[in-house]
C-alpha cells in the first residue's frame, strides 16, 4: 500500500513538474512573449523602453527561469508577478478559496443534476423523458458559459451554479451511456429476473462494475469544472485563479503561469490518482 | 431607574452619530478596471494608479479638466524663466500631510530628484526629459522653490498637473498625501478604499473644509457589462467612461443619468506599415508609401456611418490629430476629408490604379489586398473594421480584418514589424503636442508608420521634425501654436495616420451625487471629486 | 414514437436544404450591412431582424449554418477517433503504455493551450482565407480535445480487457490486436459517441471565443459561434428575443441527430 501511494506521489510530482515546465514553454514561443504596452506610452525615454525590454531578460531561457523558480518555491517564494505587482503567493492565498468554494458547489450542481437526470433512465423506460433529458442537456450544452454567467448576474443568482449547468450536460450525456452500457450487462438482467428491487439493482448491480469509468469521469469533471471557472469569473469578476490565469496568459506573465499551470495540474493529477487508487481498492474487495 | 438612563444614553448617542453622518457627504462608490499597480506616485504607469494617484495626491498646479486652464495648488503661483528651464513656485504655508507630516519645499525637491531618477524610470518623469543632465533644486525659503532642468521643456508648468507631491520625511513614504483622500484600506482583486484626509488644505468658499465626501470606494470590476449593471441597479455611483452601446440603454433605464460632455481628445485611428525592413512585399509598402493612396483610403472610408452606427452618435469624424475639445492647439482652418469614394478612385488612378471587374489593380496588375491588424475583444474597432471593409470594397480594395490579442499585436508593430495596416485608438491624456513628441518626431520609437529612422525618410517628414523641435523648444505660445498648426496641415495632406472619429466622453452619474461637471478630460466625471457630495445639504452650503 | 423520430428528420432535412440553397434562400448577402437599419426588429425584408451593423440576421444564420454543421462535426470526430485511440491502447495495454498516455492526458488537460492557439496563428499568414482559417481552428480544437474523453475510455477499456467475453476470446486463442479491434473497440463506441455528441457544440462555441486570439471565422463571414457569443452582452440580450434564434436552431439540430443516432449509442 505505502509502496503504491509513494508510485502514485512520484508520477504527481513528476507530472506537476513536467506540467509547469512545459506551460513556460509554450508561453516563451508563443507571440508577444517579452512586449508590454506600456511601450505604446509616447511620454517614455529610449531608456525607460530599454529598461522594460530588459526586465524580461531574466524569462527569456526558460531552464534558468524555471530551475531558479524551483528554488525558490522549495524556500517558499513564488516570485512577484510583474503584471499585477504582487507577490505570488499573495495572490494565490486569496483567490483560491475563492475558486475552490466555486468548483465545489460547481461539481456538487452539476453531479446533482447531471446524475440526478441520468438515473431515472435506470428505472424508466419512456423515450419521452429520455428526449427531453437530452433536449435539457443539449440546450445547456449550447448556451455559452459567458452568457449564463451574465443571465446569473442579472437574476443576482449564486455564480457556482453557472459552473454546474456547465459540466452537467457532459456528465449526464457520459453518466446516460455508462447506466446504458451496464443496464445490458447478465447480471443486471439476471438480478432484475430474479425480482430484486429497482434500488437494490442500481445500488448493487448498476454501480459498481463501473466503478472506475465512474471514478475515472469525477476526475474529469474537475478538469471540467476548471475550464467552466475561466469564463464565470470573468464575466462575474470573482477575484478567483480563473480569472487571474486569464489575466496572466494575456499579460504573458511567467511567474502567474507556472504557478497556476502547476496548481491546475496537482488538482488534475491527484483527483485522478484518487480515483485509481479508489478503483483498485473496490476491485480488490470485489 | 439606571436602565432607563442606559436607554437614554444610547438614544442620544445614536442620534447624534446619525445626525452627524447625515451631516457628512458620504461614501462614493464606483469602480476601477483594474488593481493598481502601484501607490507611488513617482512610478504610476498604467491606468488605475493614474486614477488613485489623481484622488490622493496633491499638485503644486492643476489643470481644471472644465475649463483647461492651469490653477495653483500648493502652489500659490509659479513663474518660468525666460530660458524654459527653470521654474519657481511659492508654495502655501501650513500645510500638512495625511498623517501629520507638515509639508515643505524640501518634499517638492524630494519629490522632484525621485521622479528624474534615472534608475526609477517614471514615466511622469520622462515628460520631463528634455537633454542631458540632473535636474537641479534650490530651496529658496521653506516655502520658495526653484527646480532647473538641463535644457528647456516645453509646457514645464502643465506637466506639473501629473506631479504628485511625496513627503520627503514621513514614516508612511508613499502612503502619505496631501490630496483629498488618503488610502485606507485595499485587497487585492476586490476593492480600494480611500478616506477623507483630515488635513486637506482645501476649504470651499464658506469656509468648510474639503472634501465633502467622507470616503471613496472603488471596486475592481473588469467587465463592464456588470459595471453597468451595477450601476442601473444603484449599486455604484458613477461609471466614468461609458461604451457608447451602454449609454443608451442608461438613458432609456435611468433618465438623466446619462451625461455626454461632448467630443473627447482622443481620436481612432489607422495607419499603414512603411517600414523599409518589414517582411511585407515590396509593392504593398510601395502602396503604403502614396499619399494619395492614404488619401483615397481615407476619403473612401465613411466616417459619418461609423459615428452613427458604431458610436450610436456619440462621436464624431475626425479630422486630424487634435480634436475641437483641445481649444487651444487644434487648427481650426482643417476639416474633415469628405466621404468621397469617386474622389477616392481618381487619386488612386493618378497612382495607376485601375478598376478591373470590380477589383482594383496597381500598375503592375497586383489586387489591391491588405489585411488590418486591431485588438481582439475591442468591439467598437471590430465593427469600425467590419464597417472599413464595406466601404473599401466599394473601391475595388480588399480588406482582411485580423483581430488580435493585445501582445500578439504590440509585439507585430513595435517589434517584427509584421503587419500590414493597423487600427488601434490613441489616449490624450495632456492638451497640445508635447506628448506627441515621440509620435512625430521621425527618430522616436512612436513613429508608427516608420520608427526610429536614422534620416527622416520624406521631406515632409524632415519639415515635421524642424516644426516640432521649433515649438517644443519656444515658450512663446502664438510661436508654438503656428508651428504645430503647420504640423497638422501636414499630417492632413500626407495623411500617415488616417483619423476615423474622435468619440464622445460618456458618462453614467447617480442623480443623488451633487457639484458633479462632466467635462471631455479624463477623468470626466470626479475630476472635481474635492467638491462632490451626496448630501445636498452640504452639497450647497 | 415515429413522430418524434419524423419531426427530427424534417428538422435536419430543411437545415440542411436550407444551408445548401443558402445563396437562393436568403433575402440579402450576409455581409452587406443595411446601415440605415441597425438593430432592426423582424419585418419583411428582414426576418430575424438586422444586427449592429445591419446586417441581415436570417442570411448570416444561414451562412454561419454552414460553417458550423460542416466543421464542428469533423472536428469532433477527430477528437472521438483520437480519445479512442489513445484511451482504448492505454485502457488495454495498461502498464507503462497506460502510465505514459494517460500522464499525457493529464497534461493536455492541465496545459494552457491558448499559447499553442497563438502560436498557430502566428504562423498562418495575415492574409488568410476565411475558411482555411476556420477549418485551421476546427483542426486544433479537434486534435486537442480528446484528453478528457480518453481518461474515460481508458477506464472502460480497462474493465473490458478483464472482462469475461475478453477472457473466453482469449482462450479460444483470439490475437490481441483482433481482440481490440473486433471485441473491445465496439464496446468503447457508445462512450465515443457520446464525446462526438458532446464535443459538437463545444467546439463550435469555442471557435467564436477563439476570435479574441485572432483565430475562428474572421469577418465578415459568420458562424454559430460568432452568432451565439452575441448573446454575451449586456445590451444584446434585453428586448432582442430573436437574437436566441441561432441558439434554438443548434439545440434543435443536435438533438434531431441524437433522436436519429440514438442507437449507435447502444453496446453491441
Amino acid at each position: 500500500m505505502l509502496f503504491r501511494l509513494a508510485k502514485h506521489a512520484t508520477r504527481i510530482l513528476l507530472i506537476t513538474l513536467a506540467g509547469g515546465f512545459l506551460a513556460l514553454a509554450l508561453a516563451r514561443l508563443a507571440p508577444g512573449f517579452g512586449v508590454d504596452e506600456r511601450e505604446f506610452d509616447s511620454r517614455l525615454s529610449d531608456e525607460t523602453r530599454a529598461a522594460i525590454r530588459q526586465s524580461h531578460d531574466s524569462e527569456r531561457n526558460i531552464f534558468r527561469f524555471y530551475f531558479i523558480w524551483l528554488r525558490g518555491v522549495a524556500r517558499g517564494e513564488f516570485g512577484v508577478s510583474p503584471s499585477l505587482n504582487q507577490p505570488v503567493k499573495q495572490l494565490l492565498a486569496e483567490r483560491l478559496p475563492v475558486t475552490a468554494k466555486l468548483l465545489a458547489w460547481g461539481l456538487v450542481v452539476g453531479w446533482g443534476l447531471g446524475f440526478g437526470l441520468a438515473v431515472p433512465l435506470a428505472f424508466v423506460s419512456g423515450r419521452a423523458y429520455e428526449l427531453g433529458a437530452n433536449a435539457i442537456a443539449t440546450l445547456f450544452l449550447c448556451v455559452p458559459a459567458a452568457v449564463l454567467a451574465l443571465f446569473f448576474l442579472l437574476t443576482r443568482s449564486p455564480s457556482a451554479w453557472v459552473v454546474g449547468l456547465v459540466i452537467f450536460p457532459k456528465v449526464f450525456r457520459y453518466a446516460r451511456t455508462l447506466l446504458r452500457q451496464t443496464a445490458t450487462l447478465p447480471h443486471v438482467l439476471t438480478a432484475r429476473a430474479k425480482g430484486l428491487s429497482s434500488m437494490r439493482v442500481f445500488l448493487w448491480h448498476y454501480l459498481p462494475p463501473a466503478a472506475p469509468q465512474w471514478l475515472a469521469l469525477v476526475a474529469v469533471s474537475l478538469s471540467l469544472a476548471l475550464s467552466a471557472a475561466v469564463p464565470v469569473e470573468v464575466v462575474c469578476d470573482l477575484p478567483g485563479i480563473g480569472q487571474l490565469a486569464w489575466k496572466a496568459a494575456m499579460a504573458r506573465d511567467m511567474y502567474l503561469l507556472v504557478c497556476l499551470t502547476g496548481i491546475v495540474t496537482l488538482a488534475t493529477v491527484l483527483m485522478k490518482s484518487a480515483s485509481e487508487l479508489l478503483g483498485e481498492s473496490l476491485r480488490v474487495r470485489a | 431607574m439606571n436602565y432607563r438612563a442606559c436607554l437614554l444614553f444610547l438614544f442620544c448617542f445614536f442620534f447624534v452619530t446619525a445626525l452627524a453622518s447625515a451631516q457628512g457627504g458620504g461614501q462614493l462608490h464606483f469602480c476601477l478596471r483594474s488593481d493598481p499597480k502601484t501607490f507611488d506616485p513617482v512610478l504610476v504607469d498604467d491606468d488605475a494608479s493614474e486614477r488613485v494617484r489623481y484622488m490622493t495626491g496633491g499638485f503644486l498646479l492643476r489643470l481644471n479638466r472644465f475649463t483647461q486652464q492651469l490653477e495653483p495648488e500648493l502652489a500659490t503661483s509659479w513663474k518660468v524663466s525666460k530660458d524654459g528651464r527653470t521654474i519657481s513656485f511659492q508654495l502655501r504655508e501650513g500645510l500638512h500631510f495625511s498623517d501629520g507630516t507638515p509639508f515643505s519645499a524640501e518634499d517638492v525637491a524630494f519629490t522632484m530628484h525621485r521622479l528624474m531618477d534615472p534608475s526609477l524610470h517614471s514615466a511622469t518623469g520622462d515628460a520631463f526629459r528634455s537633454g542631458d543632465g540632473k535636474v537641479q533644486t534650490q530651496i529658496l525659503a521653506p516655502n520658495k522653490i526653484a527646480v532647473t532642468f538641463p535644457a528647456p521643456v516645453a509646457s514645464l508648468d502643465q506637466k506639473f498637473d501629473q506631479v504628485a507631491i511625496m513627503s520627503a520625511t514621513s514614516p508612511k513614504k508613499e502612503m502619505a498625501v496631501l490630496g483629498p483622500f488618503y488610502v485606507a484600506d485595499y485587497k487585492a482583486g476586490s476593492y480600494l478604499e480611500l478616506n477623507r484626509n483630515p488635513n486637506y488644505w482645501k476649504h470651499d468658499e464658506h469656509g468648510r473644509q474639503l472634501p465633502y465626501l467622507d470616503s471613496v470606494r472603488l471596486d475592481i470590476q473588469s467587465n463592464r457589462d456588470t459595471e453597468m449593471l451595477r450601476f442601473l441597479r444603484g449599486e455604484i455611483d458613477l461609471v466614468d467612461n461609458v461604451d457608447a452601446e451602454y449609454y443608451n440603454r442608461v438613458q432609456t433605464e435611468q433618465a438623466g443619468s446619462g451625461h455626454d460632455a461632448g467630443v473627447t481628445l482622443d481620436p481612432e485611428q489607422v495607419w499603414f506599415n512603411q517600414t523599409p525592413n518589414s517582411p511585407i512585399p515590396a509593392y504593398k509598402r510601395g502602396w503604403f508609401r502614396s499619399a494619395n493612396f492614404r488619401l483615397a483610403v481615407w476619403q473612401a472610408i465613411n466616417r459619418d456611418d461609423i459615428a452613427r452606427i458604431v458610436y450610436r452618435g456619440r462621436a464624431q469624424s475626425a479630422v486630424g490629430m487634435l480634436s475641437p475639445a483641445d481649444k487651444f492647439w487644434f487648427n481650426t482652418k482643417l476639416a474633415t476629408h469628405p466621404y468621397d469614394p469617386q474622389g477616392a478612385l481618381k487619386l488612386l488612378a493618378q497612382d495607376g490604379f485601375h478598376l478591373q471587374n470590380g477589383q482594383l489593380l496597381d500598375r503592375e496588375g497586383h489586387v489591391v489586398e491588405f489585411s488590418l491588424v486591431t485588438g481582439a475583444g475591442n468591439k467598437a474597432r471590430e465593427r469600425m473594421a467590419t464597417m472599413m471593409q464595406q466601404d473599401l470594397s466599394q473601391i475595388g480594395i480588399k480588406l482582411n480584418v485580423v483581430p488580435l490579442d493585445f501582445p500578439s499585436l504590440i509585439e507585430r508593430i513595435t517589434h517584427t514589424y509584421d503587419y500590414e495596416s493597423c487600427l488601434l485608438g490613441l489616449t490624450n491624456m495632456t492638451l497640445g503636442p508635447d506628448a506627441q513628441m515621440n509620435v512625430w518626431l521621425s527618430s522616436a520609437e512612436n513613429h508608427q508608420w516608420n520608427p526610429s529612422q536614422k534620416q527622416p525618410d520624406t521631406p515632409w517628414e524632415a519639415e515635421i521634425d524642424r516644426l516640432m523641435r521649433t515649438q517644443a523648444s519656444s515658450l512663446d505660445p502664438r510661436k508654438r501654436k503656428e508651428a504645430f498648426d503647420r504640423v497638422q496641415q501636414i499630417a492632413w495632406e500626407q495623411a500617415p495616420f488616417i483619423y476615423l472619429v474622435n468619440r464622445h466622453a460618456l458618462s453614467a452619474i447617480s442623480p443623488k451625487l451633487h457639484n458633479v461637471q462632466p467635462a471631455v478630460l479624463q477623468p470626466y466625471v470626479y475630476w472635481n471629486l474635492d467638491r462632490i457630495s451626496k448630501n445636498a445639504e452640504v452639497a450647497s452650503r | 414514437m415515429i413522430w418524434i423520430r419524423n419531426a427530427a428528420i424534417g428538422i435536419l432535412v430543411v437545415t440542411f436544404a436550407a444551408c445548401l440553397l443558402a445563396g437562393t434562400v436568403a433575402p440579402a448577402s450576409y455581409a452587406k450591412q443595411f446601415r440605415e437599419e441597425p438593430d432592426a426588429a423582424p419585418s419583411h425584408q428582414h426576418w430575424l431582424g438586422t444586427d449592429d451593423l445591419g446586417r441581415d440576421r436570417f442570411s448570416r444564420l444561414l451562412q454561419g449554418t454552414r460553417i458550423s454543421l460542416l466543421l464542428a462535426p469533423a472536428a469532433a470526430f477527430l477528437t472521438a477517433v483520437l480519445a479512442g485511440l489513445i484511451g482504448g491502447i492505454a485502457g488495454y495495454w495498461g502498464g507503462w503504455t497506460e502510465r505514459v498516455l494517460m500522464a499525457a492526458a493529464d497534461l493536455v488537460l492541465s496545459l494552457p493551450w491558448l499559447f499553442l492557439l497563438l502560436t498557430a496563428r502566428a504562423l498562418m499568414p495575415l492574409n488568410v482565407s476565411p475558411m482555411n482559417s476556420v477549418a485551421i481552428t476546427f483542426l486544433i480544437l479537434g486534435c486537442l480535445g480528446w484528453a478528457a474523453a480518453a481518461r474515460v475510455v481508458c477506464a472502460g477499456a480497462k474493465s473490458l480487457r478483464e472482462s469475461d467475453f475478453s477472457l473466453q476470446a482469449r482462450a479460444l486463442g483470439c490475437g490481441e490486436a483482433r481482440l481490440l479491434l473486433r471485441h473491445v473497440a465496439p464496446n468503447l463506441r457508445p462512450m465515443l459517441m457520446t464525446q462526438f455528441w458532446i464535443s459538437i457544440p463545444v467546439f463550435i462555441l469555442a471557435e467564436a471565443n477563439l476570435g479574441i486570439l485572432g483565430l475562428g471565422v474572421v469577418e465578415p463571414l459568420p458562424s454559430w459561434g460568432s452568432l451565439l457569443k452575441e448573446l454575451s452582452g449586456l445590451t444584446a440580450i434585453s428586448g432582442q428575443p430573436w437574437v436566441f434564434v441561432p441558439l434554438l436552431l443548434l439545440v434543435a439540430v443536435v438533438t434531431s441527430f441524437q433522436v436519429l443516432l440514438v442507437d449507435q449509442e447502444l453496446p453491441s
